[in-house]
């Protein structure tokens, strides 16, 4: 029985930790490939143009 | 797990990216290159004879341009590698053994959903290219972006008829949707610029994924490893 929590215990924080991970990285994408800010399209502009994204 | 997937795939991520920027470029920069001089008007399309050998000529180091490039262009494959390590935890944490040399097919399969679908509807856009308003655009390539990942998702591991069926039509909807598309065509860059744009950035892209993918099977591999060893010492 105790035995059994803490398995699912485990497997949910197991879960919360592969979503925030995913989160960051989905975050990074968005930052490095999307955000608007005229300062970071301009930086980011020839990676955008070649990862295929919409740039303008 | 959180550090497991953290470090895999910031290593991974590094890695893969450094090495997608430097493919990018090589391959794909001088024609990005080449489409700014016909967007400024330095180049003019048609053009007399001789055109496309003065715009063969483009190329060369920029130090701070390139440098944010190579910056950009690893940041966003650090990005990719923590969602890519996080979907192989996922379906670890379901029962699925993750070998390295799979690696190889997860890495295509997000080249697939991140490049190769969007690019279906949306492909690479030269600069100076007509295209239809960006946040149309951007909508669409978000929405095909997750539909394409869930749908191989779903193919891969779904079981029964009724998974694979949702698999399809999720990968095929946003197609039949349709991508938004400019009103008109006014590109001022000739069209063999603009092919081999769109098929450099896909070639680079396929090659630059299918490493992530490795590395990023290489890498969780490595670290659950390395913990296991560490616990047992502890």
């Amino acid at each position: 029985m105790i035995a059994q929590t803490r398995s699912r215990v485990l497997a949910s924080t197991n879960l919360v930790a592969i979503a925030l991970c995913a989160f960051i990285g989905l975050a990074i994408v968005t930052l490095a490939g999307h955000a608007q800010t005229s300062a970071l399209h301009d930086a980011a502009h020839d990676t955008r143009h070649a990862a295929g994204f919409p740039c303008h | 797990m959180f550090q497991r997937i953290l470090v895999g795939g910031l290593f991974a991520g590094f890695a893969a990216g450094l090495i997608a920027a430097l493919l990018q470029l090589v391959f794909v920069q001088p024609v990005l290159l080449q489409a700014e001089l016909y967007e400024g008007g330095g180049l003019a399309y048609p053009a007399a004879a001789g055109s496309a050998a003065a715009a063969a000529e483009t190329g060369g180091i920029e130090p701070l341009r390139d440098g944010l490039s190579v910056l950009f262009t690893t940041l966003l494959y650090t990005g990719y590698a923590l969602v890519l390590t996080a979907a192989m935890a996922l379906a670890a944490e379901r029962g699925i053994r993750i070998i390295a040399r799979q690696g190889l097919v997860w890495g295509i399969a997000g080249f697939v959903s991140v490049q190769l679908a969007p690019a279906f509807g949306v492909p690479p856009e030269l600069p100076g290219s007509a295209a239809a308003e960006i946040d149309l655009r951007r909508v669409w390539w978000f929405g095909t972006v997750a539909a394409t990942a869930a749908g191989i998702g779903l193919a891969a591991f779904g079981r029964g008829w009724t998974m694979r069926g949702l698999a399809v039509a999720l990968i095929l909807a946003p197609h039949v949707i349709g991508a938004p598309q400019p009103a008109s065509f006014a590109g001022p860059a000739p069209p063999e610029v603009g092919s081999l744009f769109a098929a450099r950035a896909l070639g680079t892209g396929l090659a630059s994924w299918a490493l992530l993918g490795l590395l990023a099977a290489y890498f969780w591999i490595r670290e659950g490893k390395r913990m296991e060893n560490t616990a047992r010492t502890a």
